[in-house]
């Protein structure tokens, strides 16, 4: 028992134990969804993080332990961001021809995204930090608590509604534009894109290397789109 | 594989240092992306081993968000309190502008676009 403890301490101190927790957990989670043939609500990441989160609160263990393993994983958003030019690339004759309705969609799009939040949630009762926070969380984190910190907000409150909006977007948007009739990838993934940022992306592109390049194309024009319209908004309205 | 990778890192860090000297609003990677579809453009094809490199990146891409997600672990009491109200705003505002850019780009798209 004693030596099981011991075990136990040391793996506690390593990276390698929360960092084997969370691919472990994440593969397991993967396979859930495939069986289950891709049900939205079993989204591998909804699913990980859930799991993950309560592991940590049982355990007892505070995040920035967790994290110390973790971080490795999360670095490699840096380079997965820079390979998203490969295969947009690819795309780029696409891209030329469709240049118009991409910019139309994209300014509506990002118009909505955040309007429709500030509409819902004055309506429900959000108030003050609380509801700027919320209103970066379609674009990607580093922009979203950017614009957040500019306007008033929280940026670890933004960090928070960025990741569930993210999870949202990819756990129901490929079903929910099938359903409406919608079955081309553009027009799939440049929503994702648009809507839910790097997870929506992440998703398209188990999707489609089409769907994926486009929506990485949404979710770094939003991002850049939607820190010009929210100081604008924000000062027309007062907030 | 480990070249691509070179690359890639390489990137990050051109871009990030633009980032800094230049004080722009955007994440270091991302000018590290426009960077590299600048040169891939210039280029006229990606090279093979890089493709494979970028490929197997983003086909794993969800992985990579689950230590962040976590995070939420750190927040939950200061969302708790309004936690219904939150939680419909945002998933209905998704919804919403999933819907709105999907069918306006669908719209506009010339009907020989339409796969």
């Amino acid at each position: 028992m004693d030596s099981l403890t011991e075990i136990w301490v040391y793996l506690e101190e390593q990276p390698l134990l929360w960092l084997t927790v969370t691919v472990g957990i994440f593969w397991v989670c993967q396979q859930l969804y495939r069986v289950a043939g891709e049900f939205p609500l079993l989204n591998p990441v909804l699913v990980s993080v859930t799991a993950i989160v309560l592991l940590l609160l049982a355990t007892g263990t505070p995040y920035d332990e967790y994290f110390d393993g973790a971080q490795f994983i999360s670095f490699l958003l840096g380079p997965a961001t820079v390979a998203l030019a490969v295969p947009l690339a690819a795309e780029a004759a696409t891209l030329k021809r469709l240049w118009l309705p991409i910019a139309v969609a994209l300014t509506v799009g990002s118009a909505t995204a955040i309007g429709s939040a500030l509409a819902i949630g004055v309506a429900l009762g959000v108030r003050g930090e609380m509801l700027l926070s919320m209103l970066p969380k379609s674009v990607t984190t580093p922009i979203a608590m950017g614009i957040s910190d500019q306007i008033g907000g929280s940026p670890s409150l933004t960090a928070v509604f960025v990741i569930l909006t993210g999870i949202v977007g990819a756990a129901v948007g490929i079903p929910l534009l099938k359903v409406l009739g919608l079955r081309d990838p553009v027009a799939k993934g440049f929503a994702l894109g648009v809507a839910s940022h790097g997870i929506g992306t992440a998703r398209a592109f188990e999707h489609s290397s089409r769907a994926g390049a486009f929506s990485g194309l949404a979710m770094g024009l939003n991002g850049a789109l939607t820190a010009l319209l929210i100081p604008i908004l924000v000062w027309l309205f007062g907030l | 594989m480990i070249a691509s990778i070179a690359a890639l890192l390489i990137l990050q860090l051109v871009g990030t240092i633009i980032i800094r000297l230049t004080g722009l609003p955007l994440p270091g990677p991302v000018v590290g992306m426009l960077l590299l579809f600048a040169y891939l453009l210039w280029r006229g094809v990606t090279p093979r081993p890089f493709e494979a490199t970028a490929r197997a990146l983003l086909q794993n891409l969800a992985l990579l968000f689950v230590p962040a997600g976590v995070g939420i672990v750190t927040y939950l009491k200061a969302v708790a309190d309004q936690w219904l109200a939150l939680s419909i705003t945002l998933i209905a505002s998704a919804v919403i502008s999933l819907v709105v850019t999907g069918f306006v780009l669908h719209a506009l798209m010339p009907r020989a676009e339409r796969g």
